[in-house]
């Protein structure tokens, strides 16, 4: 836990999971203000359900969330106090990739149509995506559409934005830059960010600090600044992970759960 | 093991008896070929039941599924007791053995078809029915929501979408609407004309078509043709936008799915549906008026006399309360299926189809309903 910094989403004893099944319990956690804050962990372990639980779209099985100055995450009919870019970029097919950056800024602000228009070729210059303003997302590539939806979520300049692997599919010169953009918003605009990724690379170059959630755990194994875990930590799947080690290449290691306080709990094999 | 075993080109299975058998693999063994090996492997293998080394020093080349087809039949004689021992391959042959290998508790990929009994299936029944109830319940409640928000927050209703949704129901389903009714008015026509003509009474041909067309095939028709059309549209459009997690991504934007896309869809249909009645009605009397008048030698003044006699405002009106009506149904249950989409593209699919089952069947009982409750306060034909 950061201390002394203002706490935007505290996390306690979170279970989430799916049709009734758990799949992670115990979740702990705070995102404080300006922090760079990425979710790391294997595919299907529940990073993109924990995700949708901390935008409302799913409610928790137990425990709390509590986003400062909003509450719990739910699902408002007025301007949402955050930004959310969908893994597939969940773009509106119908719409124009302008009309999708638009459409929250014209629903929401009273801004002038120029100024909207304004608004909208900023933010998508700002993913580079300038002169694709009038391209349908049927019409670009996967990568774009992702950036496209980067843009649209970050339409409002939101305090706090949530990033489902932003940088999955670009290339290495896009995901690079679009480091650099997170780092940017983060330094200069002061937002809070919450980033699943995969991309180790990157997670060293953005993260403040990160959390390694576990499937065969089923919980949150490791917390803190990405360095430090990969440096210091004992447990042998988050070394395996830092180092980008086949995991088959452990021996009966026991993960532990990371409980409440941070210590570990309940053995798993 | 002899050296000279070894052969190139096809595979060969050579049994050598002795203790312990030895099954000698040689050639290249490869997938196109491994219906044969799984042939001659097996066999070998069960000629008797004692123990077999398996000798795969002459095997060339191996790929992944023969090596994965050869492991599931050593594993398969292993399992019934059979000691196998598998040796003298080279290193690239080996890797692949090695990792192709049998998981003991391998997942059944046939599983065997739960035979589920008549309980079961009647409890399931139940459950899948009180969930896709209360997913209904939950629509009408946040459609109501919706509704009430509509009144009294008018902005927050994607109004702008209206004229270009109507259009798309109204104008671009004119062509068909007034085709199919044409032909309806044509076919009622002719069905009363061979009947009434054997009474002679030819004229009354004028009534059944005006009546008919006014209060019950009109309405009925078009709300068919929308319902297959548009409702089935709305339908693959929301579930489409559901799976592509845009509903989701329209939620975080703190835009209600319902006001921004139910209610104006709802509206579109609620003002295009009478206007297309109205066509429809014109268009079957027509089509019963070229029977009339080319097959029943009636004159035109006599058949537009009798159609006029027949038909008052009452039955125009009667005929036109069903629309908005109907509209509603073919509205809310198009989005509600939409949005209910689950499982992506084979989703999509179940949810048009289902969209345009029930709105048909319930626009089915809601003209049931109306025939009745047009029959009790006096409607009468």
């Amino acid at each position: 836990m950061s201390e002394g910094l203002t706490p935007v989403i505290t996390v306690e004893g979170l279970a989430i999971g799916w049709g009734g099944r758990p799949l992670l319990r115990d979740l702990n956690f705070t995102v404080s203000r300006g922090d760079v804050f990425v979710i790391l962990g294997g595919s299907g372990c529940g990073k993109s359900t924990l995700l949708r639980h901390l935008i409302g779209l799913q409610t928790p099985m137990a425990g709390s969330i509590h986003i400062e100055g909003f509450g719990a995450p739910r699902l408002t009919t007025e301007a949402p106090p955050f930004g959310m870019m969908f893994q597939s970029g969940a773009l509106f097919g119908s719409m124009t990739l302008a009309e999708n950056v638009a459409l929250p800024l014209s629903k929401w602000t009273r801004l002038e149509r120029d100024a909207i228009d304004a608004v909208v070729r900023a933010k998508l210059r700002l993913v580079g995506l300038e002169g694709f303003e009038n391209h349908l997302p049927a019409e670009i590539s996967g990568g774009m559409q992702k950036r496209a939806g980067i843009a649209r979520a970050l339409a409002f300049d939101p305090p706090l934005l949530f990033l489902d692997e932003p940088s999955a599919g670009l290339d290495p010169i896009t995901a690079v830059e679009l480091d650099e953009t997170i780092r940017d918003l983060s330094q200069f605009l002061d937002t809070t960010l919450v980033i699943v990724t995969h991309e180790l690379a990157s997670v060293f170059k953005i993260a403040t600090r990160c959390i390694m959630l576990d499937k065969a755990a089923g919980g949150m194994i490791a917390s803190g600044d990405p360095r430090t875990l990969r440096d210091q930590t004992a447990v042998q799947f988050v070394k395996a992970f830092f180092n980008r080690s086949p995991v088959h290449a452990m021996t009966g290691e026991q993960v532990q759960r990371l409980g409440r306080d941070g210590t570990p709990v309940g053995d798993i094999g | 093991m002899d050296p000279s075993a070894t052969t190139a080109g096809p595979p060969h299975v050579e049994r050598v008896p002795g203790d312990p058998v030895v099954l000698r693999l040689s050639g290249r063994l490869v997938l196109a070929d491994a219906e044969r090996l799984w042939r001659d492997v097996g066999a070998a293998l069960d000629q008797d039941h004692g123990p077999v080394r398996v000798d795969l020093s002459g095997v060339e080349t191996l790929d992944g599924g023969t090596a994965a087809v050869l492991q599931h039949l050593f594993h398969e004689r292993e399992q019934a007791g059979r000691a196998i021992d598998i040796g003298g391959a080279n290193a690239d042959v080996q890797a692949l053995i090695d990792r192709f290998g049998i998981e003991a508790d391998a997942t059944p990929l046939r599983a065997a078809p739960a035979r589920a009994g008549t309980m079961e299936q009647v409890g399931r029944f139940t459950l899948d029915l009180i969930e896709s109830m209360r997913g209904g319940f939950a629509f009408v409640g946040e459609m109501s929501r919706a509704i009430v928000a509509a009144v009294r927050q008018p902005s927050t209703i994607q109004w702008r979408d209206i004229p270009y949704l109507t259009e798309k129901v109204g104008a671009d389903g004119v062509p068909i609407v007034c085709l199919i009714s044409f032909l309806v008015g044509l076919i009622t026509a002719y069905s009363a004309a061979v009947q009434l003509h054997k009474f002679g009474a030819d004229i009354f041909v004028a009534d059944a078509v005006a009546l008919g067309m006014v209060r019950e095939m009109g309405p009925l028709m078009t709300a068919i043709i929308v319902a297959s059309r548009t409702g089935a549209g709305y339908a693959a459009e929301l579930g489409t936008m559901a799976v592509n997690e845009e509903i989701d991504a329209l939620r975080t934007l703190g835009l209600c799915p319902y006001r921004y896309l139910v209610v104006p869809r709802t509206i579109a249909v609620i003002i295009a549906l009478p206007l297309l009645t109205i066509l429809a009605d014109v268009l079957g009397m027509l089509g019963g008026a070229v029977i009339g008048l080319g097959y029943l030698d009636i004159t035109t003044s006599a058949w537009v006399k009798e159609s006029h006699k027949a038909l008052n405002l009452g039955h125009f009106a009667y005929g036109m309360l069903k629309p908005p009506v109907f509209a509603v149904i073919i509205g809310l249950v198009a989005c509600e299926r939409g949005l209910s989409t689950r499982g992506g593209a084979e989703g999509v699919g179940r949810s048009t189809t289902s969209a345009v089952v029930t709105s048909l069947l319930m626009l089915v009982i809601a003209t049931a309903v109306f025939t009745v409750l047009g029959q009790q306060i006096g409607f009468r034909s």
